[in-house]
């Protein structure tokens, strides 16, 4: 077992881990953070997106003791994050979830979209949206979402 | 989809890596983004007795501009590359390339030297860093030597490299101002593996014309043939002229790959004139 320290959601935690832990399974079963899911485990559906060092990564293939020292924030660490809330607003009103179970990691990537490519297209929101893999709504209200978020933030 | 157990130390520098690398006869591999090694661990495709981590080692994130050549980092990750931390040596390739390996979340973690290193017949960098005449520069006990890809790369998932070396880094020639690349990836969906890379460069003022076949199931493959007639001055190869070229090479595929490594090639050189 190996001790990690890392910042979580602005706080300083520190836990006991085998090497093999993800960073997942580390946020979800000894911190109890549950809003960061699992669904292929290999990186590419997207649903354990999270915020690591300010940029969106797969917790599944990282593992807790590469993440010593981190900063890390999961979906429950943006509960008073502007930008989160302008999201969770046009999810709401654009239908962007119906199950919800890729919509924390969705709104990992989403963030990181609406902040760091202000001027995105509605392809280019989409091709940005590839890594994140959604099973119930067609990506078409998540797409409106983002694109609603993109003009509000432009000032429309 | 949980790894195997192994055991785990950070390394303190490239130095360090390489002696721990060294330490035993265990089975241990670097660790740096781990986009790669991950998947393959958590699919028990992998099972390393323990992982050294070099990811974020600053003295494997240098870039440096060269003169004529820049060099990154093996450290350095995809999305560095994409925003544009390199000097740009290939009139935009390196960035294009850059921005379509996976995802962004992806490219955030997973790292030039780590995709060299691991040689996925279908990933990006090992055909598109070929096709643009990079050498790996290795680090090992006895100190760093510098490897052209061509002879680095020996075949899927295999290259020249002992079990205590790593990749320190890739040198990458510039390319003069009016040279042409191409880079056509045939796969279904945005960001996945190829199913075929096609990838050229012409660059007259240097005298280096090459065409690299990436997602063959082999180490990216050379066709000089095509280089050649690039050379000749032809602006574009037909996909029978490249079917034909893979037939005198000897290489044999089914009638699907046939197609799209012909296409993927050809479209390549179509783009390199068009861009």
């Amino acid at each position: 077992m190996t001790q990690v320290t890392m910042t979580v959601n602005g706080k300083q935690v520190s836990g006991d881990v085998e090497p093999r832990t993800s960073l997942a399974d580390f946020v979800r079963e000894q911190l109890r953070l549950t809003g960061t899911h699992l669904g292929c485990e290999h990186g590419v559906c997207g649903a354990c997106t999270l915020e690591l060092d300010g940029a969106p990564a797969r917790s599944c293939i990282t593992y807790a003791v590469q993440c010593d020292g981190a900063d890390i924030r999961t979906i429950e660490g943006f509960d008073d994050d502007e930008v989160m809330e302008q999201l969770r607003q046009a999810f709401s009103a654009h239908h962007g979830l119906q199950c919800g179970y890729c919509t924390p990691g969705m709104l990992a990537t989403c963030r990181d979209i609406v902040t760091r490519l202000p001027d995105a297209d509605e392809r280019r929101v989409r091709l940005e949206l590839s890594g994140n893999l959604c099973r119930c709504t067609g990506y078409v209200g998540i797409v409106r979402a983002v694109l609603a978020v993109l003009e509000q933030r432009r000032g429309g | 989809m949980k790894p195997a157990k192994f055991d785990y130390a950070k390394a303190a520098d490239a130095a360090d890596a390489v002696a721990k690398l060294g330490a035993s006869d265990d089975f241990i591999k670097p660790i740096a983004g781990g986009m790669s090694l991950g998947p393959m661990m958590n699919l028990r495709l992998a099972q390393p007795d323990a992982l050294v981590d070099v990811g974020g080692l600053t003295d494997l994130r240098k870039i440096e501009d060269r003169g004529d050549s820049v060099f990154i980092g093996a450290a350095v990750t995809h999305a560095m590359i994409e925003d544009g931390a390199v000097p740009e040596p290939s009139n935009g390739m390196l960035r294009f390339v850059a921005g379509q390996i996976a995802y962004r979340a992806v490219r955030n973690r997973g790292t030039v030297g780590g995709s060299i290193a691991h040689a996925d017949p279908a990933a990006d960098w090992p055909t598109a860093l070929r096709v643009l005449g990079a050498e790996a520069v290795v680090a090992g006990p006895g100190g760093e030597k510098s490897v052209p890809l061509a002879d680095f790369q020996i075949g899927p998932f295999t290259v020249a490299l002992e079990p205590d070396e790593i990749v320190a880094g890739l040198s990458i020639p510039k390319l003069s101002p009016d040279a042409k690349w191409g880079y056509y990836k045939v796969c279904r969906k945005p960001g996945e593996f190829a199913d075929s890379l096609g990838t050229v460069v012409i660059d007259e003022a240097l005298g280096n014309f090459r065409a690299v076949l990436g997602a063959n199931d082999g180490a990216p493959a050379d066709l000089d043939a095509v280089a050649e007639k690039l050379r000749g001055g032809a602006t574009s190869v037909s996909i029978d002229e490249v079917k034909a070229v893979l037939a005198d090479a000897g290489m044999a595929f089914d009638e699907y790959h046939e197609q799209i490594h012909a296409v993927s090639i050809s479209r390549a050189v179509k783009e390199a004139f068009a861009r």
